[in-house]
């Protein structure tokens, strides 16, 4: 019963602490370097040393010196280089693809696999072979008396 | 077929079908002389609207794909400069276009070189993809009809223009 109540408490933390707000973290340029592209070198921002990539990491670097939230500073990439801009993509339009077809193979699977075992189950059992003659039945009642089973 | 392979075999073209729109929709176009150019309203640099090549319809475009990292673009806005000043008169306008590039280094860019010529902005670079460029600069000279008379990968400087863009603006598609 005290454990029990433990683990209640325990839950009742976590869910409270997932509940509150996150703090808001300050941006930084290595945050948001592995979030955004190099437009024109097709590369994330932080492989890329092309001089537009030098120019787009001062860019970010204006905008956090002002103040800017991550996700302020990606919309303003956004406004500047188009949605293009973004590693990760966004969640409408054709990019939602990009999140919904992993859950449906996945969910599609799943349902294939739920099938294959529910008709493996449901597999008759195989007739039992005809009984040993007694040649065969002399033969393994010696073999087993030498192994002495 | 039964039902079941029917339904794997529509599973299977709509993956595919998925894949090759993707991949499409990520190639890069090329246009030819002769071919209309693409085109479609871009907003101006300055932030003061919108504009398009057909606002240039019946006079002779040179557009130029250009972005103030891009070092051979500093070296030729001078000329470019130069020549759109030299044959405005005469129906040409140099047509800018700012592409995958800040908007205030592109307009930082217009002011210390003093170009005066129409500036249009492509942040995300869709523009530069229809015209097929592969890198930066570029300039397609476009016909009084809006069809491509001429393209030029790489900078332009004041003899380029002279002995190759010049002569066209007087041939039979000039404005009367």
């Amino acid at each position: 019963m005290r454990r029990a109540s433990a683990v209640l408490l325990l839950a009742a933390a976590a869910s409270l602490l997932a509940a509150a707000p996150a703090p808001a973290a300050g941006a930084s340029l290595t945050d948001i370097e592995d979030e955004v592209m190099c437009p024109v070198c097709g590369t994330l921002l932080e492989l890329s040393e092309a001089p537009q990539a030098e120019r787009e990491r001062v860019f970010i670097r204006r905008l956090i010196a002002d103040g800017q939230s991550k996700q302020q500073i990606k919309d303003a990439l956004v406004a500047e280089y188009g949605p293009g801009v973004l590693a990760t993509p966004r969640g409408s339009g054709f990019d939602l693809t990009a999140y919904l077809v992993p859950v449906a193979a996945f969910v599609l699977a799943a349902i294939a696999i739920a099938l294959a075992v529910r008709r493996w189950r449901l597999r008759p059992e195989p007739a039992p072979g005809p009984a040993p003659s007694s040649e065969e039945a002399e033969r393994l009642d010696s073999d087993i008396a030498r192994y002495d089973l | 077929m039964n039902a079941r392979s029917f339904a794997v075999l529509i599973a299977v073209l709509a993956l595919v079908g998925l894949l090759g729109f993707g991949l499409l929709s990520k190639g890069s176009a090329n246009i030819d002389v002769g071919e209309p150019v693409p085109d479609g309203a871009l907003p101006q640099l300055d932030g003061s609207g919108s504009g398009e090549i057909a606002d240039y319809r019946g006079r002779w475009v040179l557009v130029n794909f250009w972005a103030s990292w891009c070092q051979p673009c500093r070296a030729e806005s001078p000329a470019l400069e130069r020549f759109h000043r030299r044959y405005r008169g005469e129906g040409l306008t140099v047509l800018g276009i700012d592409t995958r590039d800040l908007s205030d280094d592109g307009r930082a860019f217009v002011e210390r070189y003093g170009i005066s010529y129409p500036q249009l902005r492509d942040g995300d670079g869709d523009r530069s993809r229809d015209f097929g460029t592969t890198g930066l600069p570029e300039s397609f000279l476009v016909d009084p009809r809006g069809r491509l008379a001429l393209l030029r990968r790489g900078p332009v400087d004041d003899s380029y223009l002279h002995r190759y863009v010049a002569p066209l603006l007087r041939t039979e598609h000039a404005p009367g």
